[in-house]
Protein backbone atom coordinates (compact mmCIF):
# COMPACT_ATOMS: atom_id res chain seq x y z
CA UNK A 1 0.00 0.00 0.00
CA UNK A 2 2.69 2.06 1.16
CA UNK A 3 4.23 1.62 -2.14
CA UNK A 4 1.61 2.48 -4.16
CA UNK A 5 1.07 5.55 -2.27
CA UNK A 6 4.82 6.25 -3.28
CA UNK A 7 4.01 5.64 -6.71
CA UNK A 8 1.00 7.98 -6.46
CA UNK A 9 2.82 10.67 -5.18
CA UNK A 10 6.16 10.45 -7.15
CA UNK A 11 4.68 10.94 -10.92
CA UNK A 12 2.31 13.56 -9.31
CA UNK A 13 4.64 15.63 -7.48
CA UNK A 14 7.94 14.68 -7.18
CA UNK A 15 9.09 13.95 -10.95
CA UNK A 16 5.97 15.54 -12.41
CA UNK A 17 6.23 14.56 -15.51
CA UNK A 18 5.75 18.30 -17.07
CA UNK A 19 8.32 20.15 -15.01
CA UNK A 20 10.37 17.44 -14.45
CA UNK A 21 10.54 15.57 -16.87
CA UNK A 22 9.16 18.31 -20.28
CA UNK A 23 6.65 16.14 -20.89
CA UNK A 24 3.54 17.69 -22.34
CA UNK A 25 4.86 20.41 -23.00
CA UNK A 26 2.85 21.30 -26.54
CA UNK A 27 -0.64 20.84 -24.45
CA UNK A 28 1.21 22.57 -21.56
CA UNK A 29 2.00 25.99 -23.23
CA UNK A 30 -1.10 25.96 -25.83
CA UNK A 31 -3.91 25.38 -23.43
CA UNK A 32 -2.99 26.85 -20.73
CA UNK A 33 -4.52 30.62 -21.73
CA UNK A 34 -8.27 29.22 -19.68
CA UNK A 35 -8.09 27.67 -16.73
CA UNK A 36 -10.92 25.71 -16.81
CA UNK A 37 -9.79 24.68 -20.59
CA UNK A 38 -6.92 23.53 -19.02
CA UNK A 39 -8.34 21.70 -16.05
CA UNK A 40 -10.94 19.69 -18.45
CA UNK A 41 -8.29 19.04 -21.08
CA UNK A 42 -5.82 17.54 -17.93
CA UNK A 43 -8.49 15.20 -17.30
CA UNK A 44 -9.02 14.24 -20.36
CA UNK A 45 -5.66 13.62 -20.70
CA UNK A 46 -5.59 11.47 -17.45
CA UNK A 47 -8.24 9.04 -18.61
CA UNK A 48 -6.44 8.58 -21.85
CA UNK A 49 -3.30 7.79 -19.59
CA UNK A 50 -5.10 5.26 -17.54
CA UNK A 51 -6.04 3.47 -20.66
CA UNK A 52 -2.96 3.69 -22.51
CA UNK A 53 -1.03 2.10 -19.59
CA UNK A 54 -3.62 -0.90 -19.40
CA UNK A 55 -3.17 -1.16 -22.62
CA UNK A 56 0.81 -1.21 -22.08
CA UNK A 57 0.54 -3.15 -19.65
CA UNK A 58 -1.35 -5.93 -21.67
CA UNK A 59 1.26 -5.86 -24.66
CA UNK A 60 4.18 -5.72 -22.70
CA UNK A 61 2.93 -8.62 -21.09
CA UNK A 62 1.75 -11.01 -23.88
CA UNK A 63 2.91 -9.76 -27.19
CA UNK A 64 6.24 -7.75 -26.64
CA UNK A 65 8.32 -10.33 -24.84
CA UNK A 66 8.26 -12.47 -28.51
CA UNK A 67 8.62 -9.15 -30.18
CA UNK A 68 10.61 -6.44 -28.42
CA UNK A 69 11.12 -4.41 -31.14
CA UNK A 70 7.77 -3.49 -31.93
CA UNK A 71 7.09 -1.88 -28.65
CA UNK A 72 7.52 2.23 -29.77
CA UNK A 73 4.89 1.32 -32.73
CA UNK A 74 1.99 -0.67 -30.54
CA UNK A 75 2.03 1.83 -28.01
CA UNK A 76 1.54 4.62 -30.19
CA UNK A 77 -1.72 2.65 -32.42
CA UNK A 78 -3.45 2.17 -28.71
CA UNK A 79 -3.08 5.68 -27.97
CA UNK A 80 -4.03 6.70 -31.21
CA UNK A 81 -6.98 4.83 -31.30
CA UNK A 82 -7.86 5.78 -27.40
CA UNK A 83 -7.37 9.61 -28.27
CA UNK A 84 -10.08 9.17 -31.28
CA UNK A 85 -12.32 7.26 -28.64
CA UNK A 86 -12.01 10.52 -26.43
CA UNK A 87 -12.63 12.69 -28.92
CA UNK A 88 -15.98 11.55 -30.45
CA UNK A 89 -17.01 11.20 -26.46
CA UNK A 90 -16.42 14.13 -25.64
CA UNK A 91 -17.80 15.65 -29.04
CA UNK A 92 -21.15 14.03 -28.16
CA UNK A 93 -20.87 14.63 -24.27
CA UNK A 94 -19.97 18.53 -24.35
CA UNK A 95 -19.67 19.78 -27.77
CA UNK A 96 -18.59 23.08 -26.33
CA UNK A 97 -15.55 21.60 -24.40
CA UNK A 98 -14.90 20.23 -28.17
CA UNK A 99 -14.60 23.09 -29.36
CA UNK A 100 -12.52 24.83 -26.84
CA UNK A 101 -10.05 22.20 -26.92
CA UNK A 102 -9.82 22.50 -31.00
CA UNK A 103 -6.64 20.87 -32.11
CA UNK A 104 -5.56 19.89 -28.71
CA UNK A 105 -7.61 16.88 -28.47
CA UNK A 106 -6.48 15.15 -31.48
CA UNK A 107 -2.83 16.10 -31.33
CA UNK A 108 -3.47 14.72 -27.49
CA UNK A 109 -1.95 11.23 -29.68
CA UNK A 110 0.96 13.33 -29.75
CA UNK A 111 1.02 14.27 -26.22
CA UNK A 112 4.92 12.78 -25.40
CA UNK A 113 3.64 12.69 -22.01
CA UNK A 114 0.83 9.61 -22.17
CA UNK A 115 3.87 7.62 -24.56
CA UNK A 116 6.30 8.61 -21.93
CA UNK A 117 4.38 7.39 -19.57
CA UNK A 118 3.55 3.84 -21.21
CA UNK A 119 7.05 3.89 -21.85
CA UNK A 120 8.25 4.65 -17.89
CA UNK A 121 6.26 2.06 -16.84
CA UNK A 122 7.09 -0.63 -18.88
CA UNK A 123 11.07 0.36 -17.72
CA UNK A 124 10.59 0.78 -13.78
CA UNK A 125 8.78 -2.95 -14.68
CA UNK A 126 5.74 -1.83 -12.77
CA UNK A 127 2.61 -4.19 -12.92
CA UNK A 128 -0.93 -3.51 -14.08
CA UNK A 129 -1.87 -2.19 -10.45
CA UNK A 130 1.22 -0.02 -10.01
CA UNK A 131 0.77 1.03 -14.21
CA UNK A 132 -3.13 2.00 -12.99
CA UNK A 133 -1.62 4.05 -9.56
CA UNK A 134 1.38 5.82 -11.74
CA UNK A 135 -1.13 6.91 -14.36
CA UNK A 136 -3.27 8.28 -12.31
CA UNK A 137 -0.84 10.28 -10.41
CA UNK A 138 0.97 11.21 -13.59
CA UNK A 139 -2.12 12.72 -15.09
CA UNK A 140 -3.24 14.36 -12.04
CA UNK A 141 0.48 16.06 -11.84
CA UNK A 142 0.08 17.03 -15.62
CA UNK A 143 -3.70 18.35 -14.42
CA UNK A 144 -2.19 20.00 -11.62
CA UNK A 145 0.98 21.63 -13.49
CA UNK A 146 -1.72 22.41 -16.55
CA UNK A 147 -3.86 24.51 -14.43
CA UNK A 148 -0.89 26.27 -11.85
CA UNK A 149 0.23 27.44 -15.39
CA UNK A 150 -3.04 28.91 -16.26
CA UNK A 151 -3.85 30.63 -13.21
CA UNK A 152 -0.27 32.20 -13.41
CA UNK A 153 -0.65 33.19 -17.04
CA UNK A 154 -4.15 35.01 -16.36
CA UNK A 155 -1.96 37.07 -13.66
CA UNK A 156 0.62 37.55 -15.83
CA UNK A 157 -1.48 39.01 -18.89
CA UNK A 158 -2.80 41.96 -16.39
CA UNK A 159 0.28 42.81 -15.06
CA UNK A 160 2.36 45.58 -16.58
CA UNK A 161 5.41 43.32 -18.70
CA UNK A 162 7.72 44.45 -20.92
CA UNK A 163 6.63 43.97 -24.52
CA UNK A 164 9.95 42.17 -25.24
CA UNK A 165 9.58 39.66 -22.64
CA UNK A 166 5.57 38.88 -23.85
CA UNK A 167 4.56 35.38 -25.26
CA UNK A 168 6.56 32.63 -25.09
CA UNK A 169 9.53 33.73 -23.76
CA UNK A 170 7.76 34.71 -20.69
CA UNK A 171 5.79 31.60 -20.54
CA UNK A 172 8.75 29.73 -20.42
CA UNK A 173 10.54 31.82 -17.63
CA UNK A 174 6.97 31.13 -15.81
CA UNK A 175 6.84 27.50 -16.29
CA UNK A 176 10.91 27.38 -15.37
CA UNK A 177 9.99 29.69 -12.22
CA UNK A 178 7.17 26.86 -11.44
CA UNK A 179 9.42 23.74 -11.68
CA UNK A 180 11.68 25.50 -9.42
CA UNK A 181 9.06 25.65 -6.64
CA UNK A 182 8.54 21.67 -7.64
CA UNK A 183 12.07 21.00 -7.02
CA UNK A 184 10.94 21.00 -3.39
CA UNK A 185 8.85 18.50 -3.43
CA UNK A 186 12.71 16.21 -4.48
CA UNK A 187 13.21 15.71 -0.57
CA UNK A 188 9.67 14.79 0.47
CA UNK A 189 10.54 10.98 0.39
CA UNK A 190 13.92 10.91 0.79
CA UNK A 191 16.21 9.87 -2.46
CA UNK A 192 13.44 8.59 -5.28
CA UNK B 1 10.75 25.48 -64.50
CA UNK B 2 13.96 24.46 -65.73
CA UNK B 3 16.92 22.83 -63.36
CA UNK B 4 18.62 25.84 -62.22
CA UNK B 5 14.88 27.39 -61.18
CA UNK B 6 14.39 23.80 -59.12
CA UNK B 7 17.66 23.27 -57.51
CA UNK B 8 17.27 27.68 -56.55
CA UNK B 9 13.52 26.77 -54.60
CA UNK B 10 14.75 23.69 -53.34
CA UNK B 11 17.81 25.57 -52.01
CA UNK B 12 15.38 28.25 -50.38
CA UNK B 13 13.49 25.87 -48.91
CA UNK B 14 16.42 24.38 -47.43
CA UNK B 15 17.63 27.77 -45.71
CA UNK B 16 13.78 28.57 -44.30
CA UNK B 17 14.24 26.20 -41.73
CA UNK B 18 17.58 27.09 -40.36
CA UNK B 19 16.50 30.64 -40.03
CA UNK B 20 13.15 32.29 -41.15
CA UNK B 21 11.17 29.25 -39.83
CA UNK B 22 13.48 27.88 -37.22
CA UNK B 23 11.40 25.34 -35.65
CA UNK B 24 12.47 26.39 -32.16
CA UNK B 25 13.09 29.58 -32.38
CA UNK B 26 10.14 30.95 -34.63
CA UNK B 27 7.81 28.34 -34.24
CA UNK B 28 8.17 26.86 -30.75
CA UNK B 29 7.67 22.73 -32.02
CA UNK B 30 9.75 19.85 -30.55
CA UNK B 31 10.11 21.15 -27.00
CA UNK B 32 9.84 18.54 -25.27
CA UNK B 33 12.94 16.42 -26.34
CA UNK B 34 14.55 19.73 -26.75
CA UNK B 35 14.30 20.69 -22.91
CA UNK B 36 14.67 17.32 -21.24
CA UNK B 37 18.01 16.13 -23.44
CA UNK B 38 20.08 19.60 -23.31
CA UNK B 39 21.85 19.78 -20.40
CA UNK B 40 25.30 18.93 -22.21
CA UNK B 41 26.43 20.07 -26.05
CA UNK B 42 26.83 16.29 -26.63
CA UNK B 43 23.30 15.07 -25.43
CA UNK B 44 22.08 18.04 -27.78
CA UNK B 45 23.87 17.14 -30.70
CA UNK B 46 23.01 13.11 -30.30
CA UNK B 47 19.64 14.31 -29.95
CA UNK B 48 19.68 16.76 -32.81
CA UNK B 49 21.28 13.84 -34.92
CA UNK B 50 18.60 11.41 -34.24
CA UNK B 51 15.73 13.55 -35.15
CA UNK B 52 17.66 14.83 -38.44
CA UNK B 53 17.84 11.10 -39.51
CA UNK B 54 14.01 10.23 -38.32
CA UNK B 55 13.12 13.32 -40.40
CA UNK B 56 14.68 13.18 -43.80
CA UNK B 57 13.58 9.20 -43.58
CA UNK B 58 10.32 10.19 -42.86
CA UNK B 59 10.22 13.14 -45.06
CA UNK B 60 11.52 10.71 -47.87
CA UNK B 61 8.66 8.12 -47.53
CA UNK B 62 5.78 9.86 -46.89
CA UNK B 63 6.40 12.29 -50.01
CA UNK B 64 6.70 9.03 -51.76
CA UNK B 65 3.33 7.51 -50.63
CA UNK B 66 1.59 10.67 -50.78
CA UNK B 67 -0.40 9.90 -53.63
CA UNK B 68 -1.31 6.46 -51.92
CA UNK B 69 -1.99 7.62 -48.79
CA UNK B 70 -6.12 7.90 -47.80
CA UNK B 71 -6.62 11.18 -46.37
CA UNK B 72 -8.69 9.53 -43.44
CA UNK B 73 -5.65 7.51 -41.86
CA UNK B 74 -2.78 10.10 -43.05
CA UNK B 75 -2.36 10.78 -39.65
CA UNK B 76 -2.01 7.32 -38.54
CA UNK B 77 0.13 6.39 -41.66
CA UNK B 78 2.56 9.29 -40.71
CA UNK B 79 2.71 8.02 -36.94
CA UNK B 80 3.54 4.58 -37.86
CA UNK B 81 6.29 5.24 -40.70
CA UNK B 82 7.65 7.92 -38.15
CA UNK B 83 7.77 5.35 -35.04
CA UNK B 84 9.51 2.93 -37.85
CA UNK B 85 12.49 5.26 -38.26
CA UNK B 86 12.41 6.06 -34.44
CA UNK B 87 12.63 1.96 -33.60
CA UNK B 88 15.71 2.36 -35.88
CA UNK B 89 17.59 5.12 -34.91
CA UNK B 90 17.08 3.98 -31.24
CA UNK B 91 18.69 0.41 -32.05
CA UNK B 92 21.99 2.64 -34.16
CA UNK B 93 22.67 4.56 -31.43
CA UNK B 94 22.25 1.93 -29.16
CA UNK B 95 24.87 0.33 -31.28
CA UNK B 96 27.19 2.90 -31.94
CA UNK B 97 27.15 5.06 -28.98
CA UNK B 98 26.10 2.99 -26.07
CA UNK B 99 27.16 5.85 -23.38
CA UNK B 100 24.76 8.52 -25.37
CA UNK B 101 22.00 6.39 -25.59
CA UNK B 102 21.96 5.54 -21.84
CA UNK B 103 22.09 9.06 -21.34
CA UNK B 104 18.70 10.00 -23.79
CA UNK B 105 17.17 7.08 -22.61
CA UNK B 106 13.77 7.19 -23.22
CA UNK B 107 13.53 10.29 -24.86
CA UNK B 108 14.69 8.75 -27.80
CA UNK B 109 11.30 6.59 -28.28
CA UNK B 110 9.65 10.14 -27.56
CA UNK B 111 11.09 10.99 -30.63
CA UNK B 112 7.85 9.51 -32.06
CA UNK B 113 5.62 12.24 -30.23
CA UNK B 114 8.03 15.31 -31.76
CA UNK B 115 5.60 17.51 -32.88
CA UNK B 116 8.33 18.85 -35.09
CA UNK B 117 8.35 15.82 -37.46
CA UNK B 118 4.46 15.29 -37.46
CA UNK B 119 4.02 18.76 -38.00
CA UNK B 120 6.60 18.54 -41.19
CA UNK B 121 5.00 15.36 -42.92
CA UNK B 122 1.65 17.15 -42.56
CA UNK B 123 2.22 20.58 -43.69
CA UNK B 124 5.38 19.93 -46.19
CA UNK B 125 6.11 15.91 -46.88
CA UNK B 126 2.74 14.97 -47.78
CA UNK B 127 2.02 18.03 -50.64
CA UNK B 128 5.79 17.95 -52.46
CA UNK B 129 7.88 16.22 -54.27
CA UNK B 130 10.69 14.16 -52.32
CA UNK B 131 13.53 17.09 -53.47
CA UNK B 132 11.49 19.67 -51.76
CA UNK B 133 10.52 17.38 -49.04
CA UNK B 134 13.78 16.22 -48.44
CA UNK B 135 15.05 19.93 -48.86
CA UNK B 136 12.62 20.94 -46.20
CA UNK B 137 13.66 18.37 -43.48
CA UNK B 138 17.07 18.98 -44.29
CA UNK B 139 16.59 22.56 -43.37
CA UNK B 140 14.19 22.02 -40.27
CA UNK B 141 16.79 19.37 -39.06
CA UNK B 142 19.78 21.66 -39.40
CA UNK B 143 17.56 24.47 -37.51
CA UNK B 144 16.63 22.14 -35.05
CA UNK B 145 19.97 20.32 -34.35
CA UNK B 146 21.38 24.07 -34.24
CA UNK B 147 18.84 25.39 -31.85
CA UNK B 148 19.80 22.57 -29.79
CA UNK B 149 23.32 22.91 -29.92
CA UNK B 150 23.27 26.57 -28.66
CA UNK B 151 20.86 25.34 -25.44
CA UNK B 152 22.53 22.42 -24.97
CA UNK B 153 26.02 24.42 -25.04
CA UNK B 154 24.82 27.44 -22.83
CA UNK B 155 23.55 25.08 -20.27
CA UNK B 156 26.46 23.05 -20.24
CA UNK B 157 28.75 26.04 -20.03
CA UNK B 158 26.91 27.41 -17.06
CA UNK B 159 26.00 24.44 -15.37
CA UNK B 160 29.08 22.15 -15.44
CA UNK B 161 31.45 25.30 -16.60
CA UNK B 162 32.72 23.12 -19.30
CA UNK B 163 31.78 22.66 -23.02
CA UNK B 164 32.15 19.41 -24.89
CA UNK B 165 33.25 17.99 -21.09
CA UNK B 166 36.27 20.37 -21.05
CA UNK B 167 36.48 22.48 -18.27
CA UNK B 168 36.88 26.56 -19.30
CA UNK B 169 37.06 28.33 -16.20
CA UNK B 170 39.35 26.75 -13.90
CA UNK B 171 38.94 25.19 -10.39
CA UNK B 172 37.68 28.16 -9.12
CA UNK B 173 34.12 28.38 -11.21
CA UNK B 174 31.42 27.65 -8.79
CA UNK B 175 29.05 25.62 -11.17
CA UNK B 176 25.63 27.15 -11.77
CA UNK B 177 23.79 23.77 -10.42
CA UNK B 178 20.63 25.29 -11.40
CA UNK B 179 20.66 25.21 -15.17
CA UNK B 180 21.25 21.59 -15.96
CA UNK B 181 18.23 20.72 -13.55
CA UNK B 182 14.84 21.08 -15.60
CA UNK B 183 14.31 24.92 -14.66
CA UNK B 184 17.30 25.84 -15.91
CA UNK B 185 15.52 24.28 -19.41
CA UNK B 186 12.91 26.46 -19.47
CA UNK B 187 14.73 29.55 -18.32
CA UNK B 188 17.44 29.35 -20.72
CA UNK B 189 15.10 28.80 -23.40
CA UNK B 190 12.98 31.50 -22.29
CA UNK B 191 16.11 34.07 -22.30
CA UNK B 192 17.59 32.95 -25.60
CA UNK B 193 13.98 33.49 -26.97
CA UNK B 194 14.27 36.58 -24.91
CA UNK B 195 17.21 37.75 -27.02
CA UNK B 196 15.68 36.76 -30.17
CA UNK B 197 12.73 39.05 -29.50
CA UNK B 198 15.13 41.69 -28.32
CA UNK B 199 16.74 42.07 -31.62
CA UNK B 200 13.63 41.40 -33.65
CA UNK B 201 12.05 44.76 -32.36
CA UNK B 202 15.83 46.63 -32.08
CA UNK B 203 15.83 46.07 -36.05
CA UNK B 204 11.65 47.04 -36.29
CA UNK B 205 12.50 49.90 -34.66
CA UNK B 206 15.68 51.55 -37.11
CA UNK B 207 13.76 50.30 -39.84
CA UNK B 208 10.99 52.59 -38.77
CA UNK B 209 13.88 55.52 -38.18
CA UNK B 210 14.94 54.97 -41.40
CA UNK B 211 12.00 55.24 -43.25
CA UNK B 212 11.52 58.70 -41.57
CA UNK B 213 14.48 59.98 -42.44
CA UNK B 214 14.24 59.16 -45.60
Amino acid sequence: MADLLWIFIGAALVQNFTLSYFLGLCPFFGVSGRLDVAFRLGLASTFVMCIASAGAWALESYVLVHAPYLRLITFIVVIASTVQFVEMAVKKLSPGLFRALGIFLPLMTTNCAILGLALFQTQKGYGFVQGQVFALGGGLGFTLALVLMAGLRVEAQLSDVPSVIRGTALNLIIAGILSLAFMGFAGLFGEA
Amino acid sequence: MSPSEVDMKAYEEFLKGIWRENPVFVQVLGMCPMLAVTNTAVNAIAMGGATTFVLLGSSFLISLLRRFVPKEVRISTYIVVIATFVTAADFLLQAIVPAVHKELGAFISLIVVNCLILGRQEAFASKHSVRFALADAAGMSVGFTIALFLLGASREVLGFGSLFGVPLFGSTFEPWVVMILPPGGFIMLGLLLLIGNAWKQRRLQASKLERRAA
